[in-house]
């Protein structure tokens, strides 16, 4: 992937399209939305990410007017949003549930807005026929949702959602009730509609690969907290926590003291007989102190000799994942620690050189994984 | 075996209480009115064999039917009852939808509550209800002494045996049966379709135009149904509620019936109510139709 040089949150002087300031929601005595701050900006592909029951959803719904925050303000394009009923914000929102009108056919629902606009006749068709085209429904306009397939009717409800060209379009988890395949297509498709118009995404999923995939930033949420918002790369590659690094893809937890320090490489001491870990900080940490060691299976290389590297420790294989293009080996270290190591399998399947019980070593350089105070 | 006699039963079930009593009916119709028990010629005598069935036949003729487009009094009946169902059921559709809107809308722990409200007044018999209503309405009724009471009128309003108290009872008799199917059908709409005609631009009463409305529409027609065909050959509401100007067919039929003893004009009445009827009946059958295939 070529380096876009599309990345207004790190210009200062860039202007958000939408502002959380400080926003608070409960319902009742929960809080769903804990004093959260968040930018983002014109024609990002924003995805929001977290467990169940995080705030998600909320959050959204709190953009397109449909619950107003407890605390704080949100602004859209520097103005505060919340005496502003649904039907007057210039945000789209497509439904989880699509939310497409059962008595209406494909045609009039991707209309609908268009006419609450007042918009004239011939506008609105070549605004559906545009809308139809883009989302490859042409054929499928005079059908009402129950007679197109699950596929066909989310397609809808996005062009129904981009046919009044919102500044912001929300999608809650779209894609959610379609196949790999389908799911994979779509993604593509919303990132080159996105592409086409410009409008601002914000997206939620479940599936952090989905995330990955669309997003211009992601944003790891939980309990009503934000908890690192980045790059996808940069919150695969550099976690702020364990909890963004456990819950963005696979990874190892070593938890150990930090011990001496040499240059900008720290030691870090974790289990007893075995030697300590060296590794790259990113951050200070006083001697003694906790520090957790996160590292992705696919860093970590498996070998039958001890190998030249700045980390090297020694196990037996306990169990094999194999999964087609790559194998996951889980490797038990004298001390009773799993260690998951990843490889891909460039050869066929006899010709593994590994297999249960083979004592083998770990090894990956000191710049591989990250160091986290928490 | 056993298939073909479960598909019998229903169909010898409609044969002896629907289609048997309409045949005789339709053969009262045909005959002519006499002082008699049974008060109506000719009779089938079938100890006279074939020649006694051909006499029978050849008596029997739709003299009776002439007579109702003859006498003014018949087509002003049917036309003031389809007047009255008509008003009526537009009546009850505007009192039954808001209360079935009120109930989908309300929490749901209170739903089941005010279903059975809704379905209450049928423990008590009909005729005590109607009969109540004559209690409201009169001119020393509860109502008058309410309102007077309360300084809005000088003079009792002058409600019971006039069109109105008519109205009032139809509207009240069935009204549970306007509200009950708009409210299940206003109970499966999704909340979420009502957020998203907001979101793309419907003020709260749009959205109601244009999402729940239609999404209503086969509970609103059902319920219509419901209401206008039993109104239109109501019988005991106007003759209790309603004055001497009320005409509508259910009266002139029992008129006929008990009153003139004529038999074959009652009956030639009841039939030509029935055709009326079976236009309506087989919509709502329609609707009935599409309602399910659209679910199914
Ligand atoms: N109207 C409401 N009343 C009370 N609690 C609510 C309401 N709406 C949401 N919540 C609670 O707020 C929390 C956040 O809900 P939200 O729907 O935003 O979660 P989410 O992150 O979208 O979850 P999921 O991924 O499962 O969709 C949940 O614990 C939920 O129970
Ligand atoms: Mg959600």
């Amino acid at each position: 992937m070529a380096l876009d040089a599309f990345a207004p949150w790190e210009d200062p002087n860039a202007d958000p399209i939408i502002h959380f300031q400080n926003v608070t929601k409960r319902f009742g005595d929960f809080t769903a939305i804990d004093d959260l701050t968040i930018d983002i900006y014109e024609k990002e592909f924003f995805a929001l990410l977290g467990p169940s029951g995080c705030g998600k959803t909320t959050l959204m719904r709190m953009l397109a007017g449909f619950e107003t925050p407890t605390e704080g303000t949100i602004l859209l394009q520097g103005q505060n949003i919340a005496p502003v009923p649904p039907n007057k914000r210039a945000v789209n929102m497509m439904f989880q549930s699509y939310a497409l009108f059962p008595h209406l056919s494909v045609w009039e629902n991707i209309a609908f807005g268009l006419k609450r606009d007042g918009m004239a006749k011939n506008d609105i068709n070549d605004r559906v026929d545009e809308m139809l085209r883009l989302t490859r429904l042409e054929t499928f306009a005079r059908r009402k949702p129950h007679q197109i397939s699950g596929g066909q009717r989310q397609r809808v409800a996005l062009a129904r959602s981009l046919a009044k060209h919102p500044k912001l379009l929300l999608l809650d988890e779209p894609l959610g009730a379609l196949d790999k395949k389908l799911r994979q297509e779509t993604q593509f498709e919303l990132m080159d509609i996105q592409e086409k118009t410009g409008t601002t995404f914000v997206i939620v999923t479940h599936d952090q690969e989905e995330a990955m995939t669309v997003a211009s930033r992601v944003a790891v949420m939980d309990h009503g907290k934000i908890i690192q918002v980045a790059t996808p790369d940069a919150i695969y590659e550099t976690p702020n926590s364990t909890y963004v690094a456990d819950f963005i893809g696979d990874v190892n937890l070593i938890e150990g003291k930090a011990t001496s320090k040499d240059n900008d490489k720290l030691s870090i001491a974790w289990a007893e007989g075995q030697p300590e870990i060296v590794g790259t900080p990113t951050t200070e940490f006083g001697n003694g102190q906790t520090v957790h060691f996160a590292i992705r299976p696919e860093k970590v290389a498996i070998s039958a000799e001890k190998p030249e590297a700045a980390n090297a420790l020694q196990g037996k294989i306990l169990d094999i994942a194999y999964l087609g293009n790559i194998s996951t080996y889980h490797v038990e270290l004298a001390g009773g620690q799993v260690i998951k190591a990843q490889t891909a399998n460039n050869r066929r399947l006899s010709r593994r050189t590994f297999t249960w019980e083979d004592n083998v070593w770990l090894s990956f350089t000191d710049t591989a994984g990250v160091l986290l105070e928490r | 075996m056993r298939r073909l006699t479960l598909i019998a039963i229903p169909y010898v079930w409609l044969l002896a209480l629907f289609l048997v009593p309409f045949l005789i009916v339709f053969k009262i119709a045909l005959s002519d009115s006499a002082l008699a028990i049974p008060p109506y010629v000719p009779t089938l005598d079938l100890s006279e064999g074939w020649a006694g069935f051909t006499a029978f036949l050849s008596e029997l003729d739709f003299e009776n039917f002439v007579w109702l487009t003859e006498d003014d009094l018949y087509w002003k009946a049917y036309l003031s009852s389809l007047k009255i169902a008509v008003i009526s059921t537009v009546l009850t559709l505007i009192v039954g939808y808001p209360i079935a809107y009120g109930m989908a809308r309300a929490p749901q722990e209170w739903r089941a509550t005010l279903l059975m409200l809704v379905i209450l007044p049928f423990w008590t018999s009909f005729l005590i209800r109607v009969y109540s209503w004559m209690g409201i309405l009169s001119q020393e009724g509860y109502l008058n002494q309410l309102l007077m009471s309360l300084g809005l009128i000088s003079e009792p309003l002058i409600i019971l045996n006039t069109n109105t108290a008519v109205y009032i009872g139809i509207v009240y008799t069935y009204l549970p049966f306007m509200i009950l199917p708009i409210y299940s059908a206003l109970e499966k709409l999704d909340e979420s379709l009502l957020e998203a005609a907001e979101d793309l631009g419907c003020s709260r009463f749009t959205a109601f135009w244009l999402v729940t409305v239609p999404l209503s529409k086969q509970g609103i027609i059902a319920g219509s149904f419901l209401v206008f065909i039993p109104t239109l050959g109501e019988f005991v509401i106007p003759s209790l509620l309603g004055g001497s100007k009320t005409l509508m067919i259910g009266k002139v039929l029992w008129e006929e019936f008990f009153s003139n003893r004529d038999w074959p004009v009652a009956s030639a009445v009841a039939v030509i109510l029935l055709l009326i009827l079976v236009i309506p009946i087989i919509l709502f059958q329609r609707n009935e139709q599409k309602q399910r295939e659209a679910e199914g």
